[in-house]
């Protein structure tokens, strides 16, 4: 699978980051060589292998539905850049 | 040209933990903004999410009602878009082993039971609010992050429904099973019970699903039906001038009663979903299952079937009962006390729900307690009060939580039934209204229900009225 510069424009703009001409004709090769190397693993015979997401052979971590103290306010909001009322202050969003 | 409407809901409900999905924040509605977050629902680098057993567990037992078919697996996967309500950037879902898949919700449209498939049933967490302020000129949203990692069920229905009326009630019976299990509280006017609809119209007899415009945005049930009607004639329009429906998202205008489109399929999400490393992967076993079967309770078309056979109720009256879980357990009670099912069955679906409504009482909160309303039963049929005063007795006690004995002393209501006193007050009436009389004798017999009134009138209605009736009728005929 080969990476063009429209691919790469199209990850950016998912990902809500601006790339200048060069970045994006940096991004085409990094991204090409990155995926020509894991390209090799379709040498291997995979046909009777499951998909695997988990590594290790645990399952059904759960907690008890008990309630917990919540950080105070002042500590929620410290590293915000702007507020409002004890709000999250944002640029203007509309869907 | 005629055409057929083909719609699909999807439906998120808020499921009624305690506590968040990951985390032990409160799930209280309502809070000031904020107050409810941790570094867990905050997205804050380095943390961990550790599933609510609770919410796993209400998730599987609304599946099971809703039939589908339970995978011994099932995992979670992250759903990756960028939006202000969402802190980590993606959204903890599931997608390629959904917790419930391939059920069913049977409902019922004019005594026609049909079924609607349920493609699939699944377990995520909400986001947070966003607030947009209505002042003029405003640069900016505010966001509270109090709802974000509140434990949310996903029901998607396939696209079975044809009418409106099919909505309606997919929309009331999924709510009611939600209600009835216990799982969610379902409160629309706090969001935690939401519908989003998908439309399609093709030519009548075509087998291909034409292009399907989704809708969000839908606050109430009726928005979902006014939002369905309006979508059905602008897709027509479309057709009739022979162009083609685009496959859209559009966002329902509740005060303007229309919509907009919000974006184009070109437009429309790439969500990137894969597997949720930070979460381990739960397998369902048959124990654990069966136990779950246990907790589910007879749901509400098992019980309206139940109430019409074992209580000689009318479809209509047993379905005005099931409508609310509250007000069928506490008509089961008071028949249980007292063997008397359409007694109970017209005081609660007439005056109970009168005075629920007139006095904007809670009905999961009401004074009256099913004993006490079997105790007012019995005093009728004993003859202690008409009634006409029962009625009145009631009406005390939802308001006052008093016993019906306590209320017939306190206000002096005590039936009259002492024959002597009661012709003493007819002679009274009689030669008080010699025309009536008259009247009577020559063949008006409405003459006689005037003179029964003006002796109730005397008693202020305590007089038991069928001996009214005949010592009336008897000396009149004199």
């Amino acid at each position: 699978m080969m990476i063009d510069k429209d691919e790469v424009e199209y990850i950016a703009n998912l990902s809500r980051i601006s790339l200048n001409e060069r970045e994006k004709d940096m991004f085409v090769h990094q991204l090409n060589d990155i995926l020509s190397y894991i390209e090799k693993l379709n040498t291997l015979d995979t046909k009777n292998v499951k998909p695997m997401a988990y590594i290790l052979k645990v399952s059904n971590v759960f907690r008890e539905d008990k309630l917990e103290t919540s950080i105070p306010i002042q500590d929620v909001l410290i590293n915000a850049p702007s507020t409002k009322s004890g709000f999250f202050k944002v640029p203007k969003v509309i869907e | 040209m005629t055409y057929e409407v083909v719609i699909g809901l999807e439906t998120h409900a808020e499921l009624a933990t305690v506590t968040k999905l990951f985390c032990g924040c409160s799930t209280q509605f309502g809070v000031d903004p904020n107050m409810q977050v941790c570094p867990v629902c905050l997205g804050m680098p380095g943390v961990l999410p550790v599933m609510n057993k609770k919410a796993f567990e209400y998730a599987l037992k609304a599946a099971v009602a809703l039939n589908c078919k339970i995978d011994e697996f099932t995992n979670f996967d992250r759903k990756s878009y960028y939006y202000p309500d969402l802190p980590k950037n993606y959204q903890v879902s599931q997608n390629y082993h959904n917790l419930g898949a391939d059920g069913y919700l049977d409902i019922s449209v004019n005594g026609v039971t049909n079924r609607i498939r349920i493609h699939n049933v699944h377990l995520e967490e909400e986001a947070g609010k966003l607030i947009h302020p209505e002042e003029v000129g405003a640069d900016y949203s505010l966001v509270d992050f109090n709802r974000a990692g509140v434990p949310l069920l996903e029901i998607v229905s396939y696209p079975d429904m044809r009418r409106v009326d099919e909505v309606e009630s997919y929309m009331q019976t999924l709510r009611k099973i939600l209600l009835y299990t216990e799982v969610s509280d379902c409160k629309m006017q706090e969001g935690s019970l939401r519908f989003e609809a998908s439309i399609s119209l093709r030519k009548k007899g075509c087998d291909k699903l034409g292009n399907r415009v989704e809708i969000k945005n839908l606050n109430s049930m009726k928005s979902v039906l006014k939002a369905i009607e309006y979508e059905t004639i602008r897709q027509r329009d479309v057709l009739d001038r022979g162009e083609t429906v685009g496959r859209e998202t559009r966002l329902w205008d509740e005060v303007n009663e229309k919509s907009a489109r919000m974006r184009s399929k070109e437009e429309s999400q790439d969500y990137r979903y894969f597997p949720e490393p930070d979460l381990l992967p739960v397998l369902i076993d048959e124990k654990w299952l069966r136990a779950i079967k246990d907790t589910i309770p007879e749901l509400p078309l098992a019980r309206r079937q139940r109430f019409i056979e074992g209580f000689a109720l009318s479809g209509y009256d047993a379905s005005l009962l099931i409508d609310e879980k509250i007000l069928a357990d506490f008509f089961e009670e008071c028949v249980k006390i007292l063997n008397r099912p359409k007694a109970f069955c017209n005081w609660i679906t007439n005056d109970l729900l009168r005075e629920v409504k007139d006095r904007k009482l809670d009905i999961y909160h009401l004074k009256i307690k099913p004993k006490q309303l079997a105790a007012l039963v019995e005093i009728i049929e004993k003859g202690t009060i008409s009634s006409t005063i029962a009625k009145e007795v009631f009406s005390e006690m939802i308001q006052t939580g008093k016993d019906p004995k306590t209320v017939v002393e306190e206000k002096k209501l005590v039936q009259i039934s002492d024959e002597g006193l009661i012709e003493a007050i007819i002679t009274k009436v009689i030669s008080g209204n010699p025309d009536a009389v008259e009247d009577y004798k020559k063949g008006k017999k409405n003459a006689l229900t005037f003179l029964v009134g003006q002796v109730m009138k005397e008693t202020k209605g305590k007089a038991n009225p069928k001996m009214v009736n005949e010592l009336l009728e008897k000396k009149v005929r004199v």
